[in-house]
């Protein structure tokens, strides 16, 4: 029953292309409430009661029915991609409501088309297990996205990003394609299940080589990581983020690069061999990641972009969890994959909540000021004070600073990496000690970064004219931002419940929920964490209520900023913007971080002579070094050989002309002389 | 909760030691232990002034600073071998990021007030505790390496000075908490807190339009997070001995007072360094913090 009505849903996204523009929002959003409703059903069956439910599609691919699988695994993606969609449809009513006059309702049909079939595409991927049926909601969900990132095509740039985006996906997915294949050249049949005789298994060793099934993994882990976007693999995400609007970003980013660490971890379930060299693998891809993702976005002043940047920093924290899990079952270390696991998996579900919050954030700036660049903003709190509440939550959560969710997942991944740095070799003790400088180091950056970003965008006087006469988001958009606002702060403050709710999902890697128990809640951590945030906040409430008695019995004065007794300066230039923030760590990260400080022929130097010298105008950009040194330049050689048949193109008839001529005559020629 | 008390009874006399010894040092007479404590008592009770450029995050700012101070105090141990208040399986954790999450409270609070001073004051300050915090999580790393445990508490009892490589590893240890300690609270060689212009600051430039009650609990926090470093280096020095408590109270309060003194001793004789030059100071820390993780490994057999 509750398929048919699935099924039924799935059709009716159609109806969207019929309807008005004024229903449409409500009709897109009863449509995916209902897809919810069904599903989450389904996920907490599964999750909470521990049955794996499994569905029979009323559809049929090579005769076959297309089954719905259900385990702990998918049940926590559907959660997890409900609540992300849910808050960005509510959001995206007060977001797209500017767009209403200046778009035609075949965009918004679209688009909201689109925004379902994300949803459904997504849903689809996490509960099927057979290949083909996979295949083809991974190629959904990446056509959906792509619909989704070029709403505002008007603009030609963006169209070209979606371009770009829609050519990695298929990159990815050719990958994702040949490991299936491969499977089936294996064992003869297509699936996950498949999989898991064909890692390891002979034939696979015969038709790839004596490491065959480590050759399977790496198809697929880059063809997964391309979603993901792990370093070198990442340069769709920077492009694609900021050009979409906010709500999708939002979606993107917080879910649907997941998907990519889904189909890793659905990987991982069924591998057997060469773990431990995986593990490792994994957890030195995703420090590199890690680092480089947030080295990059110190640099970026599009604020989505430096949000993108930071995705790539988080899927490296996610992926630095997950390798160790992998490590600990490849070395039998309890400890380290209980906890890794876990941090990994929970950190997935934290960097929905705060990416999608920042997002939608930085959305509802954009849609007040019409920039997103962070050195014309400034001074938005006024204006805007609960956007700002909201977005320097989620700016403490992603730095992982207590008391919020994103401590709590990086607390589990360092766990695992001390609780095992003396467990092994010599080298194993150097690698750990490696991931816990990268992880401390990912902190310190993104604390630079995100004082940074809300410094500069919410704090002080607006640089540019429009920021002071701004109105707040809607109170839909700050509705959706507050329901993501429990969550981080629940997670953070206690993070037992949340903990103890994801067990079943980590001992579906091999690890049982008592071992579980005995690693993440025995010592009680989680629960003294959450007693000292509690106690905190009683004594901040004490200091708090003497400084306000305090404040009433004496004076209190408002005056201008200090500015060592010089008054004339004006407050909207002489402040810190956010590239004289990032100018000092620049220098230090010169090596890794690509800035070009000016184009010599728009900066003439000045000439000796010149006394009164004329207008100049200056710039810096940063650029992406392993985009433009290893991918564009591969691109480029690759290119060489097709520009050299773009020559025929000369755009004359005449030559047009001579081309079959000259066909012809060959193909006369040739038989002539018995050559074809 | 012993080793709370201490912390907390220390840090009233704290920079009180530190300015009289930067007095003797330079012939001068010097206040009474008590004056700074004093100066903070009076700060308290005077008027405050906003800047109308600033928001409800510049109020709130200070006491969450102070209070994430309190938090990292709690998980200090006492050297005798008892447990802080609060003791888990990585507590130095939440004993590093509770003084992060202070930290970036107080560095987006100098960017709210618009100020360019204050903002260049808030940039060195992320970036110095960014390039600092490797130095104190290798640190840690070598001793539940030593130790074999993972809670301040399990860690410091544990570890034994019974060879001349685990006196060393002691040695280079302390030097480290002692930097880091200077860092984190912007003194000599990074900072120094008595210089007059703005420029050249760092924490001083950060707090410039705080006043009143405000900077009254800033500071507080100032001599708090000394005292509370000084507790990790008494637990460093001390705990390998096992003394019993009445010892270990007095030793304690011992190796706070002398802390003091070789912080006012640096502040005397040391220059600070040119700003361009802090991140390679700063980012050598690690380079000793990973010799320290080599000792362990040498005394664990690992290496050698």
């Amino acid at each position: 029953m509750d398929v048919l009505i699935f099924q039924l849903l799935l059709a009716l996204t159609l109806v969207l292309f019929m309807l008005p523009k004024k229903v449409m929002y409500s009709a897109a959003m009863v449509l995916q409430l209902s897809l919810i409703g069904i599903s989450g059903t389904w996920a907490v069956q599964a999750l909470f009661l521990g049955q794996n439910l499994s569905k029979v599609f009323q559809l049929t691919i090579q005769s076959q029915p297309l089954i719905l699988t259900i385990d702990s695994l998918s049940a926590y993606f559907i959660l997890v991609i409900n609540f992300t969609i849910l808050t960005g449809l509510i959001y995206a009513k007060g977001y797209l409501a500017p767009y209403h006059e200046n778009k035609s309702k075949g965009q918004f049909s679209l688009h909201y088309f689109s925004l379902s079939w994300i949803h459904i595409s997504m849903l689809l991927v996490v509960m099927l297990r057979d290949g083909i049926g996979f295949l083809l909601a991974w190629e959904l969900m990446s056509v959906s996205s792509f619909l989704l990132v070029i709403f505002d095509s008007r603009n030609e740039n963006t169209l070209k990003i979606g371009l770009n985006y829609l050519v990695q996906m298929h990159i990815g997915f050719l990958l994702i394609l040949s490991g299936f294949l491969f499977t089936y050249l294996a064992t003869g049949t297509m699936s996950f299940d498949a999989m898991a005789q064909a890692f390891g298994s002979l034939e696979i060793r015969q038709i790839l080589g004596e490491r065959g099934s480590l050759v399977l993994f790496l198809l697929l882990f880059v063809g997964f990581g391309i979603k993901a976007g792990f370093i070198p693999l990442h340069t769709w995400l920077p492009h694609a983020h900021p050009a979409a609007p906010s709500h999708v970003s939002g979606i993107m980013s917080g879910i649907m690069i997941k998907m990519g660490i889904y189909g890793i971890l659905r990987v991982l379930l069924v591998i057997e061999n060469d773990l431990l060299i995986i593990g490792v693998f994994i957890l030195l891809i995703s420090i590199v990641s890690g680092l480089y993702g947030v080295m990059m976005a110190i640099v970026q002043h599009d604020l989505k972009k430096l949000l993108a940047y930071h995705s790539i920093e988080n899927i490296g924290i996610i992926g630095m969890g997950i390798g160790l899990g992998v490590i600990g079952k490849a070395t039998g270390n309890n400890a380290l994959m209980a906890l890794g696991f876990a941090g990994g998996l929970l950190h997935i579900l934290n960097h929905s909540l705060f990416k999608s919050l920042l997002f939608y954030g930085a959305g509802a700036v954009y849609r007040a000021t019409h920039t997103r660049d962070i050195n014309k903003l400034g001074g938005l709190i006024k204006s805007m004070p609960k956007t700002s509440l909201f977005f320097l939550l989620g700016a403490i959560a992603i730095s992982g600073l207590p008391p919020f969710n994103g401590f709590i997942s990086e607390f589990l991944i360092y766990s695992g990496m001390f609780e095992s740095i003396d467990f092994g070799s010599l080298n194993s003790a150097l690698l750990f000690l490696t991931s816990i400088v990268a992880l401390a180091l990912i902190g310190g950056l993104a604390l630079f970064c995100f004082t940074k970003a809300f410094g500069m965008v919410f704090l002080g006087t607006g640089r540019s004219a429009h920021t002071d006469q701004v109105s707040e988001a809607t109170s839909g958009m700050l509705f959706s931002k507050g329901l993501i606002a429990v969550l981080i702060v629940a997670i953070g403050v206690l993070p037992m419940f949340f903990v103890r709710a994801l067990f079943p999902v980590v001992a579906q890697f091999g690890i049982q929920t008592s071992v579980l128990e005995s690693y993440i809640l025995s010592g009680s951590a989680l629960t003294q964490i959450s007693m000292v945030i509690g106690g905190l906040l009683l004594v901040f409430i004490f200091i708090w209520l003497i400084r306000r008695a305090k404040q009433k019995s004496v004076e209190v004065v408002y005056g201008p900023t200090w500015g060592c007794g010089y008054t004339g300066a004006d407050p909207a230039l002489h402040q810190y913007t956010a590239t004289s923030f990032a100018d000092n760590y620049k220098i230090l990260a010169k090596p890794i971080v690509g800035v070009e400080k000016y184009d010599p022929n728009t900066f003439p130097i000045y000439e000796e002579a010149e006394i009164f010298p004329g207008e100049r105008k200056f710039e810096t950009h940063s650029y992406d070094k392993i985009e433009r040194n290893i991918i564009q330049q591969s691109i480029t050689q690759l290119a060489r050989l097709p520009r050299l048949f773009a020559k025929l193109q000369t755009g004359e008839i005449r030559h047009y002309l001579i081309y079959p001529l000259v066909f012809i005559l060959l193909i006369f020629l040739l038989t002539f002389l018995n050559l074809i | 909760m012993l080793s709370l008390g201490l912390i907390l009874l220390s840090a009233i006399i704290f920079p009180g030691i530190i300015s009289l010894t930067k007095a003797k040092m330079s012939g001068r007479k010097g206040n009474s232990l008590l004056q700074p404590m004093k100066d903070i008592v009076r700060l308290m009770r005077k008027g405050s002034i906003y800047s109308t450029t600033t928001s409800w995050v510049f109020q709130f700012a200070p006491t969450i600073y102070l209070v994430s101070i309190l938090g990292a105090m709690l998980m200090i141990p006492f050297p005798n071998g008892s447990e802080g208040l609060i003791s888990f399986k990585g507590d130095f954790l939440l004993f590093a990021y509770l003084l992060g999450f202070g930290k970036f409270l107080m560095i987006v609070a100098a960017l709210d007030t618009g100020s360019g001073f204050e903002g260049m004051g808030a940039n060195r300050e992320a970036l110095y505790s960014m390039l600092v915090e490797p130095a104190f999580f290798i640190l840690i790393a070598s001793l539940t390496f030593l130790s074999g445990f993972t809670s301040f508490h399990e860690m410091f009892t544990h570890y034994h000075l019974d060879s001349y490589a685990a006196l060393l590893y002691a040695g280079l240890a302390i030097y480290v908490v002692i930097q880091i300690t200077m860092i984190e609270n912007s003194r000599m060689p990074v900072d120094d807190p008595k210089t007059h212009l703005e420029l050249t600051m760092v924490h001083e430039v950060m707090v410039l339009d705080n006043s009143g009650f405000d900077l009254g609990l800033i500071q507080i926090g100032s001599a708090l997070k000394f005292t509370l470093y000084g507790g990790l280096i008494a637990n460093l020095l001390l705990a390998p001995f096992h003394f019993s408590p009445m010892v270990a109270t007095v030793s304690f309060f011992g190796v706070e007072v002398v802390f003091a003194i070789v912080i006012g001793l640096l502040e005397s004789f040391r220059a600070r360094i040119k700003m361009i030059y802090n991140p390679q100071y700063i980012l050598t820390l690690s380079g000793i913090a990973i010799l320290a993780f080599f000792t362990v490994l040498i005394i664990t057999h690992k290496i050698l």
